[in-house]
């Protein structure tokens, strides 16, 4: 009777449509559960056995992925309930906290933000212990440093969005470096030198508070509602969208550059 | 128990807390052999998991630590200590197969295997395991939520999200321009230059340590000392005014720190030569400029033509120099961190009229 059913549906033309080969229990169907799933496909069919090993990987990078899949599920689920705007914002996390009963989106959002942080550092860390950054795999590292620079500045916006205390001293002091940037932070060394009095024309100041690096990242002189609703543009479009096309690039490389490193050296007693 | 608690406090004072960590860091590697050895590394793991139980019983340590955003950063130290520990294990077993003319585990035994159902499975448990452990996180720790943004009223101390914290710490020894936008670039864009700096064609797809002794050791500088352990400083053990509080001392907002700093103008002008300083800032600072553009300039090629000779020879132009202007920018911190410690060293060069100091 069970066998009935189970042939009946993984003959019909429905399931036919989506998986194209039987229970993967064969070589055959092994390789072509990878091959043909869309997901799947980002791995070779098969992979050296040390690199399974939980002492070789750490399994960092693919946690980093899997956190980053976290953040966008719950951060979308916080869009809709959460408005960027100066008189809404804190109440709107407020109510997140008091009204929703078990509501853990914004705990889980946040501590898996902050767990992301530290499973890229370790990624890293294993990348450069294992060589793996060795040559031909260069590139992927400092595609890999990119998107590093990207986690910490998605962490960065975000950390404002909450509209407290907390988020926005600790945006006013992380951006307070900005006006010293040379030449274009008016507290920056050569700033001064940024002036058509210079060459012995009027005396004009060109970099001040109100035009400097530090005004075009906080859209303001000081941070304010324009900064919240730059930093939630940023922290929900631009950084994600920028950070998902390099991470199809970095993968895509992983297996351009040969798979999972793997040690390559002669280790005859010769070459030692 | 006082006692020691005054003990720790005296430690962790940056003077003395980074240079023992750093000698602790450079001995810890010139034995890893050692200290890798499961029984070792049990028991520092324990000693400092008693530390921290410990501590927490004291009301100053577990009100900073408790802190629902610092709670990642003992995740974190206790996870960099492990992966660490993890990867020179595993190096110093392959050092010693490799002194024996055997092949890294990594090589022994490799066959390839399917990733259906092998791969797969273990990336499964791995997302189900963090995923539950992120949920219970979440349950048992809310997430901080203080009063309304003021942009009036400044929490004292204001500190940065607690990755940024060694740089924040670093602006203890530098000015904003250097702290905050130049040393930052140059992380990111010395990080971005390791896999052509590291000419050693050894050590891919294993862990080594004695194959790759200067690149891991400059790495694990700046990653375990320069980033983690400064984040530790500037969130543990820095109060209001940015002052330095011991992990078990009450952040007392009114602690009074003598403003003792002079700049190398005033040690060469006033200590030194006994005259007051020019009123020409360029002559005024002409000592501290020669000094940082010999450092900059100066040092790389002179190097080269000595005590680095073949190193130079074997990187070529280019790479030497790009690996020299790195090095020389990372190891700025520790040089004026030194300074600052021996001379009360504030600004090597201090053109304050063009916002440029060093």
């Amino acid at each position: 009777m069970w066998q009935k059913i189970k042939t009946h549906i993984s003959e019909s033309q429905v399931w036919k449509s989506v998986i194209r080969h039987g229970y993967p229990d064969t070589r055959r169907n092994r390789t072509l559960v990878v091959l043909s799933n869309f997901f799947l496909h980002l791995h070779p069919t098969k992979v050296p056995s040390h690199s399974l090993k939980l002492s070789y990987t750490w399994c960092m990078g693919g946690l980093t992925f899997f956190l980053f899949l976290v953040e966008t599920l719950t951060g979308v689920l916080l869009m809709f309930y959460y408005r960027p705007v100066g008189e809404y914002a804190y109440n709107d996390i407020l109510a997140l906290r008091e009204h929703v009963p078990l509501g853990i989106m914004r705990e889980i959002h946040r501590w898996g933000a902050h767990a992301m942080v530290i499973t890229v550092w370790l990624h890293m860390l294993r990348v450069f212990l294992t060589g793996s950054y060795k040559p031909p795999r260069e590139f992927n590292w400092g595609i890999g440093v990119v998107l590093l620079t990207l986690t910490l500045l998605l962490s960065f916006t975000g950390y404002l969005l909450p509209w407290d205390q907390l988020a926005i001293w600790a945006i006013t002091v992380g951006s307070n470096m900005a006006r010293a940037t040379p030449f274009v932070g008016h507290e920056g060394p050569g700033a001064k030198l940024l002036n058509p009095g210079m060459l012995g024309l009027e005396d004009v100041p060109l970099i001040h508070a109100t035009d400097d690096a530090r005004f075009v990242l906080l859209g303001g002189p000081f941070v304010g509602e324009a900064t919240l609703l730059r930093f939630y543009v940023l922290h929900c479009v631009f950084i994600p969208l920028a950070a998902a096309t390099l991470m199809a690039v970095h993968f895509w490389r992983v297996r351009k550059d040969g798979g999972i490193s793997t040690p390559t050296d002669d280790f005859s007693q010769k070459a030692l | 128990m006082e006692s020691v608690r005054h003990l720790i406090d005296w430690l962790a004072s940056p003077i003395r807390f980074l240079p023992l960590v750093c000698v602790i860091f450079f001995l810890a590697l010139r034995g890893y052999r050692t200290i890798t050895r499961p029984r070792v590394a049990l028991a520092i793991l324990l000693g400092a998991i008693i530390f921290y139980v410990l501590s927490l019983l004291d009301h100053n340590f577990r009100h900073i630590v408790a802190k629902p955003d610092n709670v990642p950063i003992t995740i974190m130290l206790f996870l960099s200590g492990f992966c660490t520990y993890l990867a020179l294990r595993q190096a110093a077993i392959n050092d010693e197969r490799m002194e024996r003319g055997l092949a890294p585990l990594e090589k022994e035994g490799s066959e390839t295997i399917f990733v259906w159902p092998d791969l797969v499975y273990i990336e499964f448990l791995a997302a189900v395991l963090v995923g539950i452990l992120l949920t219970i996180w979440s349950i048992e720790l809310k997430a901080p939520l203080e009063q309304p943004a003021s942009p009036f009223r400044a929490p004292n101390p204001s500190k940065a999200p607690w990755y940024f914290l060694g740089l924040q710490e670093m602006l203890v020894y530098f000015d904003p321009w250097l702290a905050g936008v130049v040393f930052p670039t140059l992380i990111i864009t010395g990080l971005m230059s390791i896999p052509y700096m590291d000419m050693n064609p050894r050590g891919t797809g294993y862990y080594s340590f004695k194959q790759r002794r200067m690149a891991i050791t400059l790495y694990l500088f700046g990653f375990l000392f320069l980033w983690v352990t400064l984040i530790t400083l500037g969130t543990f053990f820095r109060g209001p005014n940015w002052n330095f509080f011991g992990p078990y001392e009450y952040w007392d907002v009114h602690k009074v720190q003598p403003l003792v700093n002079i700049n190398l103008s005033e040690i060469i002008y006033i200590k030194i030569l006994g005259t007051g300083l020019p009123s020409n800032w360029f002559l005024r600072e002409i000592w501290g400029l020669l000094f940082i553009a010999f450092y900059v300039f100066g040092l790389p090629p002179l190097l080269a033509k000595t005590a680095l000779k073949n190193f130079a020879a074997k990187m070529g132009f280019i790479r030497y120099n790009v690996f020299m202007l790195h090095f020389l920018m990372m190891m700025l911190l520790p040089i004026k961190m030194i300074c600052r410690w021996l001379f009360n060293l504030k600004y090597f060069v201090a053109v304050t009229e063009f916002f440029f100091n060093i």
